[in-house]
């Protein structure tokens, strides 16, 4: 691998740019692997990465279907946060949101993580029980979390309108300041790159389309590139993970929903931190180039389409100019959609399936991007040992027949 | 936006409408016959189909009724919508 500093960057440059290699190879499927990861997002490329890095597990391949990054991972509002009500989400939000400050620096690859701090706004009494609850949670965990005052808030963020006449009343926040945002696509290439360097075959466009099983144990993968055998397979294909388990013969309590974010022209610096109302759906950052990035919530009924409809995104954009009002103007440049895969319990799910030797990790929905370093952490741990780490053993699909959800529905601060 | 064809009040926007989930998905006659797993999997797992699927639609804004509508959740295409409890 190719490392980055100033340095090489500068030699670079005096040669006209030339020189530089490929960041990952183009691998093509070899017939056998320990380890073969399906879906090559943000937490299939952070999983073989912590298994080649950290368990010695280098015949790996991870196999996506189109091409890297076009999934979730590309299309997030890339917020990272690890307020979350209950100690089981808090504590692998955390554990990740800690992974995240060091990133850069692990993968040798600038992700671009800038803590600029996360404000949830609180619009009714209702919203502030709610938010001084949770910052007292988040407290008892160790977790950096303030409430605020509107004085304090439009002190933070003028351009809110906090006036007591305005349409949504701003009465008090929460802030995080370790949270904040990253660059999306430089987490799935970093990633990548780094993973590639420990031996790690990344194959682009290469589908899976069944899973064999022999004897009751996971064998191998049918892929469009042929079958592949497998001694271990981890599915992380996000919005698919129900398409992928039936493959397998199992159920999943995931349904997929459109969730759409859109971006506008650029601006001057107006917005510093993350602002995110959960009682109105408005979140929104304003990225280093001066683009406003907004998120929608997600369409009702489930939908592969990639597309989501017009009203929920009018929805979304007629609440965020009562919050600024200054925003009332500002032209959209892009709008898009991913396909989010949602738990009943707006939890994760991560761990092994009733068929042997096949692991799922999925159902992180509307709000995974920030979990990514600490997914691929836990669930390289988990398909490693062949049983959960203590971080995601709460998070199996043994907790739907328990009854033991983690209820993070609303409790955590809209699903981002 | 999806154009719902009520079965009583004909083609409406789907802001009339709220989704209700996959059709056909019948409650236990005897649930204490259940054990944990076959509970969880009635209240919580679903097939997700990427494809046709046969799902539930209420008529919130218009005669309130329930019905089952045929749609392709790949392209959005709505091929038939059907009263309850007569399979189309
Ligand atoms: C609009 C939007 C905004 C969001 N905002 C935030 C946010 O602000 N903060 C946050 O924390 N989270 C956010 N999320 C959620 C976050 O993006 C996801 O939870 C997370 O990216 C999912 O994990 P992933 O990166 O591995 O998924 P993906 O990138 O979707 O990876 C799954 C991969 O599997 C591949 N695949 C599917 N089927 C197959 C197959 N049969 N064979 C091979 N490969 C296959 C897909 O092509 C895809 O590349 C947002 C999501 C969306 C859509
Ligand atoms: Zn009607």
């Amino acid at each position: 691998m190719q490392r980055y500093s100033l340095p090489h960057l500068i030699r670079r440059g005096l040669r006209g740019q030339r020189g530089w290699t490929r960041a990952w190879r183009k691998a093509a499927p070899k017939p056998s692997y320990d380890v073969v990861i399906v879906g090559g997002g943000g937490h299939g490329l952070a999983t073989a990465y912590y298994l080649a890095k950290l368990h010695g597990v280098r015949n790996v391949a991870v196999l996506e279907r189109g091409w890297l990054g076009g999934g979730n991972v590309g299309r997030n509002t890339a917020i990272v946060r690890s307020n979350y009500l209950w100690d089981a989400s808090a504590h692998i939000y955390e554990f990740s949101l800690q992974l995240w400050e060091g990133l850069s620096r692990e993968l040798n690859y600038n992700v671009m993580f800038s803590q600029r701090g996360v404000l949830n706004l609180g619009h009714s009494a209702h919203d502030m029980h709610g938010l001084a609850r949770r910052v007292g949670a988040n407290k008892l965990n160790g977790i950096d979390a303030e409430l605020l005052s509107t004085e304090q808030i439009a002190r933070l963020v003028p351009i809110l309108d906090t006036s007591a006449a305005a349409r949504y009343p701003i009465l008090g926040g929460t802030l995080q300041r370790r949270g904040g945002v990253a660059r999306h696509d430089a987490v799935a290439w970093g990633y990548a790159r780094a993973a590639d360097a420990l031996g790690v075959d990344i194959v682009e466009g290469c589908e899976v389309t069944g899973i064999r099983a022999a004897a009751g144990r996971v064998a191998a993968l049918e892929t469009t590139r042929g079958e592949i055998r497998a001694g271990k397979v981890g599915l992380v294909v996000a919005g698919n993970a129900s398409v992928l388990a039936a493959m397998a013969g199992l159920r999943l309590p995931i349904q997929s929903h459109p969730l759409q974010a859109l971006v506008t022209e650029p601006l001057k610096p107006v917005l510093d931190p993350v602002v995110m109302s959960s009682a109105v759906h408005v979140y929104v950052s304003q990225t280093d180039r001066g683009e406003l990035v907004l998120g929608a919530g997600i369409d009702a009924p489930t939908s592969y389409d990639l597309r989501g409809s017009f009203r929920v995104i009018e929805h979304t954009l007629a609440a965020t100019v009562e919050l600024f009002p200054i925003f009332s103007r500002v032209r959209m440049l892009r709008q898009w959609a991913g396909t989010v895969d949602v738990c009943p319990d707006a939890s994760p799910i991560i761990g092994p399936t009733p068929m042997e030797g096949l692991f799922v990790n999925c159902g992180w929905g509307t709000g995974g991007f920030k979990a990514t370093p600490g997914s691929g952490w836990v669930f390289a741990h988990t398909l490693a040992h062949g049983q959960p780490h203590p971080l995601n053993a709460p998070f199996g699909l043994d907790r739907f027949a328990a009854g033991a959800l983690i209820d993070e529905h609303g409790a955590a601060a809209v699903a981002h | 936006m999806l154009q719902i064809p009520c079965p009583w009040c004909g083609p409406r926007e789907d802001a009339e409408f709220d989704f209700g989930g996959e059709a056909d998905i019948q409650r236990p006659a005897d649930p204490d016959a259940l054990d944990d797993a076959a509970w969880a999997d009635y209240l919580f797992m679903r097939v997700n189909r990427r494809g046709v699927q046969r799902e539930q639609w209420v008529h919130t804004a218009g005669c309130r009724r329930w019905f089952v509508v045929e749609r392709d959740t790949v392209t959005n295409e709505i091929l038939q919508a059907s009263t309850m409890g007569r399979r189309p």
